[in-house]
């Protein structure tokens, strides 16, 4: 029984120990800011259509947060005819799993399926977008934190500039022999071409293992940190919309059938008070 | 039904009783009416079907005399066909075989509602489809006995389901099987030579 | 003729209505139906929170089965790739949530009631542990429920399958892999039940048949005889008691109310209450937190990349527990076909309990501690083995898993013996109210 007891006290613990460890920024932005969502939906066509499709999303649609069908026209539409087309890419599939070996998801619910334990889809994307850094051993040149080895190039890295990198790893070691040996701290610096340079300090005693990333101050970049971080929480605000561009007429729905719900609860209460006062 | 099942209790039901099962029943019924909105809306034409249905544009710059182009326009073809002065001289000398040579009892925007049933005097912009069963006619435009038609025959078009003969503006001979004739879309002039099928004209 | 006394017992009082139900009346059993399963069926008044839940799940059956085929109209069991490159059953998804108008609603409605279908099961039949309601003679009642219990796992795992997601594909790739476990025809049924090699447009396709009619119906056709075996034996009740025993001069029972109108007005609140919660959750949580719609299932259905986590939806976990957490051959059979066994056990044992309770008394009310002990024992380990089942694999999850399992099981094997020998107190003669 004690057993028991210790087990189930340690249940939370396990959770805790079992997720991935995964540091995720909060996403400041709103899905109510109609001037983000457009400055999103237009940094999105610009940056993000190229590649990846956005296809449950029609373009009319756009005019939910606010732009006329007139400005999507002739601000937005660039691979489609009609205002009712969905929002497709530019390239085809096949030319860009020939170029990336793999087809760029389409994005429309990028926002929902990257939702996680550690924190909303919309926390990722903003980390994600921001946390890129020059990795001259990728096909890209870039790597980044939260993805490792991940396929897309950083496509902001005119807005952001290149940040040189410090891995820092704290990890078991092992000898010639395959031997346990300790720890190890290794720590990889990349600098702003993306060329690292690895040093492997053994550790004594035992440590904590686990991984730490490390920014420089950026080179080159058109954009202030803020003002890059405003200009990503505004694609993800788009993006946040796009995944369900119905949420907020969802919420204000479930408010109006609670209150009417709530009425007919009172009356279905007093009709079942009424009847089983008879009953003794 | 609960009123006619449970008759005897209805005599001896209170009148505050009464009330609070009127009251319940009609917010549930009101609630219940709510909740069908979005499964009978959902039946309507989606916004993919709208997209689809949605006015096209046709240029018509290339297009010569006497020639006719196809443009699709919610599922249905539409036919755009630029008249000849000669097919236009020959439509006048038809009225007394139409059917419905003023196009009373057919179907066209009141902007085309005239002589030539178009716009533009010389485009004719119709529906190609058979007021009869629903058929596509194929275009006989040369005049005579070239096409298999007979030798008074002035061009026009003649349905492969049912033999209905339409002239070169739409229009459907006597005593044929289809009784209207052909429907003209709603249109609208963009530009000299751009069409917009599938939107009424602005009015001036 | 014998229907003649029949007829005459209808007879019209002359109005429009009266005369219409005469008609039907000598055609059709309308009134008496009415009579015998509402207005002359005597329930326990004493019913207490517990006994919403068996009116929730037809509820629940009524909303998936509605929205259900107004999603049919537009959804499309389909595998291949559109022109964008997505699969068309996925876009399917997504067209429903877009572009069809009402529809996001409807789709929602669908999926929350997946959830919701299993919580009320659940809680239902936790009230049967509750008050020995499976116990002589309610065990048709009981073996129809879990027959209900049971086709409703393969409906809903069969519909877990249609959106075309990462999950709904690899869940229901590890899923019927199971089956190729059973030695000697496994492997060549796991081909038979995808219809391909892999799960694909034909596994889609033919889970799409089970899904919207097969099942359905036959689930349809069980809650019918669930009714009507529970209206043959008459409600249990909290005490536990028969109050068929107790009859006043006309035969009634005295401790009964007509089911309608006193429990229909109850049940109403009930329902109320319920569509509170039940919309709630759509409005302002579709995903339940993940529990509901699964992030993962937001990517579709890729047979070349396995999300590195797969876990089934909640509702599946415990089960899901203990298969992984039986890793130990023993005999002949390989560790996977003991887990399977052990997977098919845990939720077939539930169809035995009416002959392994030996209590003298049914309700927990009368119950010794014993039994307290280990129903807790039960639902804790429900709960751990639920929870466990929704994480990823580890050494402590294992042997937590085994645990419970073993503690899920002793709940059921050992209950002839501690049934038998716990303290009991007397039932009372009447039922409890107020």
């Amino acid at each position: 029984m004690k057993k028991l007891i210790l087990a189930l006290l340690f249940a939370p613990a396990m959770a805790l120990a079992s997720g991935a460890e995964l540091h995720l920024d909060r996403w400041p932005g709103s899905v109510k800011d109609q001037a983000a969502l457009q400055n999103g939906a237009e940094l999105f066509v610009h940056y993000c259509l190229n590649c990846h499709g956005a296809s449950y999303l029609r373009y009319n649609r756009l005019t939910e947060i606010g732009l006329t069908e007139e400005q999507i026209k002739e601000k937005l539409m660039y691979t489609a005819e009609k205002i009712g087309d969905p929002m497709r890419i530019a390239a085809n599939a096949k030319d860009m799993r020939k170029w990336f070996g793999t087809a760029p998801p389409d994005l429309t619910v990028a926002a929902r399926s990257h939702a996680s334990g550690d924190g909303s889809g919309a926390d990722w994307l903003y980390t994600y977008l921001r946390q890129f850094y020059p990795d001259a051993s990728r096909p890209t040149g870039w790597n980044n934190v939260i993805f490792d080895n991940v396929g897309m190039p950083h496509v902001f890295w005119e807005e952001q500039g290149a940040r040189p990198m410090t891995v820092t790893q704290v990890r078991s070691a092992v000898d010639a022999n395959g031997k346990d040996a300790g720890y190890e701290e290794v720590v990889k610096v990349y600098d702003v071409q993306g060329n690292v340079t690895q040093t492997v300090k053994p550790l004594a005693g035992a440590q904590h293992e686990g991984i730490r990333h490390e920014f420089g101050a950026p080179v080159g970049g058109k954009l202030s940190a803020e003002a890059y971080d405003k200009q990503v929480s505004d694609l993800v605000a788009f993006m946040v919309w796009m995944g369900e561009p119905m949420q907020e007429q969802r919420k204000q729905l479930g408010i109006g059938i609670l209150i009417f719900l709530a009425i007919t609860f009172v009356f279905a209460y007093l009709l079942k008070k009424e009847y089983w006062k008879d009953i003794h | 039904m609960t009123n006619t099942m449970s008759m005897e209790s209805d005599c001896k039901m209170s009148p505050e009783r009464r009330r609070l099962i009127v009251a319940t029943a009609a917010l549930g019924g009101v609630g219940a009416i709510a909740l069908l909105k979005p499964f009978i809306s959902s039946m309507m034409p989606s916004e993919r079907a709208k997209a689809a249905g949605a006015p096209v544009e046709a240029d018509i710059s290339k297009l010569a005399p006497g020639q006719m182009i196809t443009v699709e326009w919610r599922g249905k073809p539409v036919w755009i066909l630029h008249r000849t002065p000669e097919m236009m001289a020959a439509l006048k000398k038809l009225d007394p075989v139409m059917a419905d040579p003023a196009s009373k009892n057919s179907e066209q925007p009141e902007y085309c509602k005239n002589e030539h049933r178009s716009v533009k005097p010389e485009i004719l912009v119709a529906i190609g489809i058979c007021t009869h069963l629903g058929c596509s006619p194929t275009s006989k435009f040369k005049p005579g006995s070239e096409e298999g038609m007979g030798a008074d025959w002035q061009g026009g078009f003649l349905c492969p389901c049912h033999g209905s003969m339409f002239d070169l503006s739409g229009r459907v001979y006597k005593n044929m099987p289809a009784t209207d004739n052909l429907p003209v879309p709603p249109y609208t002039y963009l530009s000299d030579t751009r069409i917009l099928i599938g939107e009424d004209q602005k009015r001036a | 003729m014998a229907s003649n006394a029949q007829y005459e017992k209808y007879k019209s009082n002359g109005t429009l209505m009266g005369a219409a139900l005469e008609w039907f009346d000598a055609r059709f059993p309308l009134t008496s139906m009415w009579k015998q399963h509402l207005s002359e069926y005597y329930a326990p008044k004493n019913f207490n929170f517990w006994y919403f839940f068996g009116v929730l799940s037809i509820v629940v059956l009524a909303i998936q089965i509605f929205t259900g085929i107004f999603l049919t109209m537009h959804y499309k069991p389909d595998a291949s790739l559109n022109a964008n490159g997505v699969p068309v059953a996925f876009a399917s998804v997504e067209y429903i949530m877009r572009d069809v108008s009402g529809g996001w609603l409807i789709r929602y409605m669908h999926s929350t009631g997946a959830s919701a279908f299993f919580i009320v099961v659940y809680l239902h039949m936790f009230r049967a542990l509750l008050y020995g309601s499976y116990r002589k003679p309610r065990e048709l009642t009981w073996l129809f429920g879990v027959f209900i219990f049971f086709c409703l796992m393969g409906e809903a795992f069969m519909g877990y399958l249609l959106p075309w997601g990462q999950m709904s594909y690899w869940g229901a790739q590890v899923i019927v892999n199971l089956f190729s476990a059973i030695p000697f025809v496994g492997e060549d049924l796991s081909i038979w039940i995808r219809g391909d090699y892999v799960i694909g447009d034909a596994t889609l396709n033919r889970f799409f048949a089970f899904h919207v009619i097969a099942l359905p119906l036959l689930l349809v056709g069980l809650v019918v005889a669930h009714v009507l075996a529970l209206h043959e034996t008459g409600s249990n009740n909290p005490d536990g008691i028969e109050i068929k025993k107790k009859l006043d001069e006309k035969g009634i029972p005295l401790d009964g109310v007509p089911f309608h109108p006193y429990y229909t007005v109850k049940d109403t609140v009930g329902v109320v209450v319920f569509l509170m919660v039940f919309f709630a959750i759509i409005c302002f949580s579709p995903e339940g937190g993940g529990y509901f719609l699964e992030y993962n299932n937001f990517i579709p259905a890729d047979p070349l990349k396995t999300p590195p986590h797969i876990a089934p939806v909640w509702y599946f976990t415990p089960f899901y527990s203990i298969l992984r957490a039986v890793d130990w051959s023993w005999m002949w059979p390989s560790a996977k076909l003991w887990g399977v066994i052990a997977m098919g056990a845990s939720v077939g044992v539930f169809a035995l309990l009416p002959w392994l309770d030996r209590s003298p008394v049914k309700s927990i009310r009368y119950r010794g501690p014993i039994y307290k002990f280990f129903l807790t024992l039960f639902v804790i380990s429900l709960f751990v083995l639920g929870y466990l089942g929704t994480q990823p694999p580890s050494g402590l999850g294992n042997l937590l898993s085994k645990i419970f399992m073993f503690v899920y099981f002793a709940f059921f094997v050992l209950m002839p013996w501690y049934s038998k020998i716990d303290k009991y107190r007397p039932e009372p003669d009447r039922v409890t109210f107020k």
